[in-house]
């Protein structure tokens, strides 16, 4: 282990929160625009050309904000706890790999921090590590509401968890493996979301409750809590939260596309031309950015056009309808590969996509019967 | 001294420090936070000892799942401050010999075994690989598929337990 290495690694880790914070910055601007275009307003559009500068001012406005400590707050953890949402946002991204490699210097520099062997367990545990901010901000401020807020985002989070564990079992058993580099290998003939559709879905209604974004934004339902757990928070503790939930929504789309939709690699039947990422590296990064941006259009599509669900609906839509569906489409795909391994026909293995859609269908179709039923009045 | 040596120092220090840290806390938030502490300095140990899977396990289970739990309860129970006064008496006493005696066994034990020449070593780095991960996965579901499967079997009553438990029954008082 020569000296070179840890300059490398330094580097790369400090060009990834480089990488992060900028990306947030451009994500509050992103967000504000796309939602002004779907409510008919223009947006902000006056720092710089398009609105480009705005992010920097909204930074000069948030640092130069006084800055409130409540006297009746843990001070210790009240502290903390902005840092302990902020610190899992940034380092979850380390296993997730940007693109292959490149020669430099007479090295080669791979484009990913950490090579794990057990890549995804590292995002779970993250994953779970990440509501602690968030709950101990609601208990340290002291405050009825953002107490409220706290338990609820945790409860949430741990019953939106265990759906998540199960959509990334299916990414395991597809990529046969838990590296994430080797999912991404995996994904060069055909994307998982095309295998299997209903999953990257219900992997991407668990990662909007993961990252408390709307429809499921629960812990800081404005009508019932104020701000919730940020209710005490101002200044640059305040920023901090804000700063951890658009990191945390960039890099779930990051894991998104790694699991289902490729990652770094570029649309199959690209395979063997010049947009390759084989034959250009820096084709990889680009795909990336590209895939990221068109899953957060989707997360902030559904903030501008569904409302906030009611807080016992949230708990029986985890617990009664994504759970069991995660679990039944994990079974499904577990099986038709084995039974496809078994009798060497591929055709099981193609059933795949047919079956979970036919499963999601019949699970909608469940909720759909449900709701009419409560809206008779009858139970 | 090599590396893996000063960091095992570093990390027994703040292991044994958010240990002691959760027993003397006065306040059930503060205890929950430094056991945390805790759990994600044995994760990184497993990680020393070439065992990424358990440190993983480690953190995704004790420290998110059980310990958000614990949390939960205790603000919910709004059980923070422990009162001043002690309503157990004879539990520090009894305690204490308990620990003296666990203390001393630990020792006679370490000692005991120090003398003849089995060394535990830490595994081979080689292992660590995805293919541990398939062989451990393996053995698992062949060598102890029924213990497996009885652990979740029990799970599954205690889940079933806990939702009879808080069910509301059908027209008794709610």
């Amino acid at each position: 282990m020569d000296w070179t290495m840890w300059v490398e690694w330094v580097l790369k880790g400090f060009v990834l929160c480089l990488i992060l914070l900028t990306g947030f910055a451009y994500l509050t601007l992103y967000e504000r625009r796309a939602l002004a275009r779907m409510q008919v307003r223009v947006g902000p559009n006056r720092a710089g050309p398009q609105g480009l500068l705005q992010p920097i001012a909204d930074a000069v406005k948030l640092i130069f904000k006084e800055e409130l400590t409540p006297g009746h707050v843990y001070r210790t953890v009240f502290i903390l706890a902005p840092v302990l949402t902020v610190v899992p946002s940034l380092i979850i991204a380390a296993v997730v790999p940007l693109g292959s490699s490149f020669m430099m210097f007479g090295r080669e520099i791979t484009l990913y921090i950490a090579d794990l062997n057990v890549g995804i367990l590292y995002l779970m545990s993250i994953a779970s590590i990440a509501v602690y901010g968030i709950v101990l901000a609601g208990w340290s401020s002291n405050n009825k509401y953002a107490m409220l807020g706290g338990v609820r985002s945790s409860a949430q989070m741990i019953s939106y968890e265990l759906s998540l564990g199960l959509c990334f079992v299916i990414a395991i058993i597809l990529g046969d493996s838990m590296n994430l580099n080797e999912i991404v290998d995996a994904q060069k003939g055909m994307w998982f979301a095309v295998i299997q559709p209903a999953g990257a879905l219900v992997f991407m209604i668990v990662t909007l409750a993961e990252v408390n974004r709307a429809p499921f934004d629960m812990p800081e339902a404005e009508q019932e809590l104020t701000a919730g757990y940020h209710s005490e928070y101002s200044g640059m503790k305040f920023a901090l939260f804000f700063m951890a939930e658009y990191q945390k929504m960039i890099v779930i789309c990051m894991i998104a596309a790694t699991l289902f939709f490729g990652g770094y690699r570029e649309f199959w039947f690209l395979k063997d031309t010049f947009f390759s990422v084989d034959q250009n590296w820096f084709l990889g990064p680009i795909y990336l950015l590209l895939k990221v941006i068109v899953l957060l259009f989707f997360m902030i599509w559904i903030r501008a056009t569904w409302p906030r669900i009611r807080y016992d609906r949230l708990m029986s839509f985890g617990w009664k309808f994504l759970l069991p569906l995660s679990l039944v489409l994990a079974f499904v795909t577990a099986t038709g590969i084995l039974l496809a391994d078994m009798f060497n026909n591929q055709l099981y293995f193609w059933s795949i996509p047919f079956i979970s859609i036919f499963i999601l269908l019949v699970a909608v179709s469940f909720i759909y019967r449900d709701l009419r039923r409560k809206s008779h009045g009858r139970f | 001294m090599n590396s893996d040596l000063i960091v095992f120092l570093v990390l027994s220090l703040v292991a044994i420090s958010s240990a002691l840290g959760m027993l003397f806390s006065r306040n059930a938030v503060y205890s929950a936070l430094f056991l945390v502490l805790n759990f994600i300095t044995v994760a990184v140990f497993y990680l020393l000892l070439g065992a990424p899977f358990i440190a993983m396990s480690q953190i995704t289970v004790y420290a998110g799942a059980i310990m958000v739990l614990f949390l939960f309860v205790i603000m919910l129970l709004g059980a923070e401050n422990l009162a001043p006064g002690n309503s157990l008496p004879w539990q520090k006493p009894l305690a204490g010999l308990l620990s003296t005696i666990l203390a001393v066994e630990a020792i006679y034990i370490l000692f005991s075994r120090a003398r003849s020449d089995a060394v535990i070593t830490a595994p081979d780095a080689s292992l660590n690989t995805m293919e541990s991960l398939r062989e451990m996965a393996m053995t698992l579901f062949s060598d102890y598929l029924l213990p497996f499967e009885v652990t979740s079997i029990l799970l599954l009553v205690a889940m079933v337990g806990a939702i009879i438990l808080t069910r509301r029954e059908k027209g008794g008082q709610s």
